[in-house]
């Protein structure tokens, strides 16, 4: 669906369903340069079981308007205006990667506002590698190519898509150029780079969190990930074997089934 | 930056996808080889699960006419092959062609497409399409400003082979992909002479890819199957021709196809419409078979590129022949064009026109004793036929001019035999030819 944030028209997909104001929020953050579609392994079963859901496409990305965010906490305080906008007082995040910052910083801002926050592939910090965001700055489908290879773990590279027919790294790949690469990944690189306050702002987390990592995850390593969870008072973690950091698609029944479990008991559905 | 500083990629290369991708051994039982799924359906693990794959919210399988693990190795290699982001593959290149047609268009809808293609492709949009309500104008391939000529408020696509069949046309690609974005509406290619190791047509700006995997893809000539590949580009959210891929789908409860699955949004409607209304599938044994097939596919289009350009010199200095059409023919009118959209080798169709005409033809043909006279094409051995009174006998004598053919036409496909017993062999054929009389040895 499309709605109106800061005066600029935003898209989320709504997992298929139409958007009830009557059933609890959940709002999902995608990663650097990529796009709502990265969720649609989780999005449409959380609309179809008791929940309103949105898929967001952040600012300048995907089908949403505008330009990208320039600071993770710009986009922290974005989401936050997306619960108001569209008639909530509360909601609970899920955020993969980049997301996941955008969740933590969120999250310590409006600690009232989120009810459950589930991290995935998410870090404290996450450094940049120069080149990459370098070629990503200079609009050099090199950066694309490079974060697919790093984003998938040795058994995403071969395939083995949960969706018979889709082939992981060309499909993330084009969703990473469905915009101007600059302008998108660029950006949220910087942006990443740029974020040092993750570590503060997981001390002051109190709402029930789950980090889903895994174990050939190269751009937000599992140690990484428990020094973040480690920060955060009742914290659950769970590690995915053989799976990279797009697991939500390397091993999206999987994800599914442990987010599923964690949302339901923290935040439970509508009952009609 | 330097350049030594920017990391390279370490994702697979063609040839190691060729053997591994859309596969994992550790689960599937440590199997090293893709297993044979033979099975018609799939345990739920319970109601809820029967309800989320049936309601596309998660991925598996549920029926073997609709997705298939085996087949499914299949079509994730072929997608990787191409640089596409998804593939569906069916029991033909036939049926995915239908498929690809139906998932784009609606009754009183119109199709540009190339008038030099299969016969049965031929007969497919001339005369079958028109029952469903779709009509279709034909332009021979090298007419590029014929296809925007012919684009119309309703058309929705543009078809052709990238390399007529049989005469051995080009479409010039890029500006034929050009002319249907400016459009607003994708450009579909059967690749089946190509394979993707020929061409990749998605780098030219070609939305959908089609193949007949039964040629050159598998290569054995021992099982039919068809795929249809997408690159993920094509924005069907752009304008309003595509409502079916944009607007709320009754079948799946109002899901939009575009909006849920944007790259892959074709191949997911192909999948959950086509295969499910009309049920093409592909067998697990035929894929396997064909998986067999693409393990191998490199170093076969290399044997038999190298043997079609020695058959092509072979030919043109022959006293019988009277011209030879092949791309690698310095004087064939595309042969610039297939250095660019052919860089690995022009492929291993020839057509040549026999002194004598068609009864020289028919002489040759029946009298050739290694080459197989049969309807088929890209099969490891050396296939020849006589399109006009074979692959295009159903066509009159004025579409058989519209589409480049002529009775003294030899469709060849070069075979990777010792490139000197198929030499011998057309000697037999050619020696015949002088002698019309002789009785037929099929």
């Amino acid at each position: 669906m499309k709605f109106k944030v800061n005066n600029q028209e935003i898209f989320a997909s709504t997992g298929g369903r139409q958007f009830d104001k009557n059933k609890p929020l959940i709002i999902f953050i995608h990663g650097s340069g990529l796009t709502h579609m990265t969720w649609v392994l989780q999005t449409r079963y959380f609309a179809f079981h008791g929940y309103s859901v949105l898929a967001i496409d952040m600012p300048g990305h995907g089908l949403s308007g505008g330009e990208s965010l320039k600071s993770i906490e710009d986009m922290a305080e974005w989401v936050s205006s997306v619960i108001d906008v569209v008639g909530y007082k509360e909601a609970s995040l899920v955020g993969h990667s980049q997301g996941c910052l955008v969740t933590i910083e969120c999250v310590s801002r409006y600690p009232n506002k989120i009810k459950t926050m589930s991290l995935m592939g998410g870090a404290g910090a996450i450094p940049m590698n120069p080149e990459l965001l370098s070629l990503a700055e200079n609009n050099d489908p090199k950066a694309v190519n490079l974060m697919m290879d790093w984003a998938h773990g040795p058994a995403g590279h071969f395939g083995g898509h949960p969706v018979p027919g889709l082939y992981h790294i060309n499909t993330g790949s084009m969703l990473a150029q469905s915009r101007n690469i600059k302008d998108t990944l660029g950006v949220d690189f910087r942006a990443c780079d740029n974020y040092k306050n993750g570590f503060e702002a997981a001390k002051k987390i109190k709402i029930p969190t789950l980090s889903i990592l895994a174990t050939d995850d190269k751009m937000c390593p599992v140690k990484e990930g428990k020094k973040l969870a480690d920060l955060i008072e009742g914290s659950k973690v769970d590690i995915i074997d053989n799976c990279g950091h797009m697991m939500l698609l390397e091993e999206a029944d999987r994800v599914l089934k442990v987010l599923k479990k964690f949302i339901t008991k923290n935040y439970p559905p509508a009952t009609k | 930056m330097s350049d030594k500083k920017i990391p390279k990629p370490k994702t697979y290369k063609f040839d190691t996808l060729s053997l591994h991708a859309g596969y994992q051994p550790h689960k599937n039982a440590g199997s090293r080889q893709v297993p044979i799924y033979q099975t018609t359906s799939y345990l739920f693990d319970d109601v809820d699960h029967a309800a989320a794959l049936f309601n596309l919210e998660r991925g598996g399988h549920i029926y073997s006419r609709i997705s298939n693990p085996t087949v499914g190795v299949l079509e994730e290699r072929v997608a990787s092959l191409e640089g596409g982001t998804a593939a569906l593959a069916t029991s033909s290149g036939m049926s995915a062609i239908f498929l690809t047609v139906m998932t784009l268009c609606e009754a009183g809808d119109h199709l540009v497409v190339s008038s030099q293609l299969y016969g049965g492709t031929v007969n497919l949009f001339r005369l079958t399409l028109p029952k469903f309500g779709i009509k279709c104008t034909f332009v021979k391939p090298r007419d590029t400003g014929g296809f925007k000529k012919a684009i119309q408020k309703n058309t929705k696509g543009i078809f052709g082979e990238l390399v007529g069949n049989p005469g051995n046309e080009l479409m010039n690609m890029p500006e034929i992909a050009k002319i249907a974005h400016d459009a607003g509406i994708p450009l579909m290619v059967d690749a089946t002479y190509q394979t993707p190791y020929l061409c990749k047509p998605f780098e030219h700006g070609v939305d959908i890819v089609i193949h007949s995997l039964t040629k050159w893809m598998a290569g054995h000539g021992s099982s039919m199957a068809g795929i249809l590949v997408e690159c993920g580009k094509f924005d069907w959210m752009q304008n309003d021709k595509f409502t079916t891929m944009t607007k709320p789908y009754e079948g799946y409860h109002g899901l939009s196809f575009a909006e849920e699955f944007g790259p892959t949004a074709f191949t997911m409607k192909a999948r959950a419409e086509g295969m499910r209304d009309f049920g093409p599938c592909l067998s697990p044994q035929n894929a396997w078979n064909v998986l067999q097939g693409i393990e191998t596919l490199s170093v076969r289009m290399i044997k038999h590129c190298s043997n079609a350009e020695e058959m092509v010199k072979y030919l043109l200095e022959h006293k019988s022949v009277a011209w030879v059409s092949h791309p690698s023919v310095p004087d064939h009118p595309d042969h610039e064009l297939a250095k660019k959209l052919l860089p690995n080798g022009r492929g291993s169709m020839i057509a040549f026109g026999i002194r004598g005409g068609k009864d020289a033809a028919v002489a040759f043909i029946n009298n050739v004793k290694l080459a197989s006279h049969l309807a088929n094409v890209g099969d490891t051995r050396t296939l020849v036929i006589h399109p006009a009174s074979g692959t295009h006998s159903q066509m009159d004598e004025a579409t058989l001019k519209f589409a480049g053919l002529s009775h003294d036409m030899i469709r060849l496909s070069v075979g990777i035999e010792d490139i000197e017993d198929i030499k011998n062999d057309f000697e037999i054929g050619f020696r015949a030819t002088k002698k019309p009389t002789l009785v037929s040895n099929q």
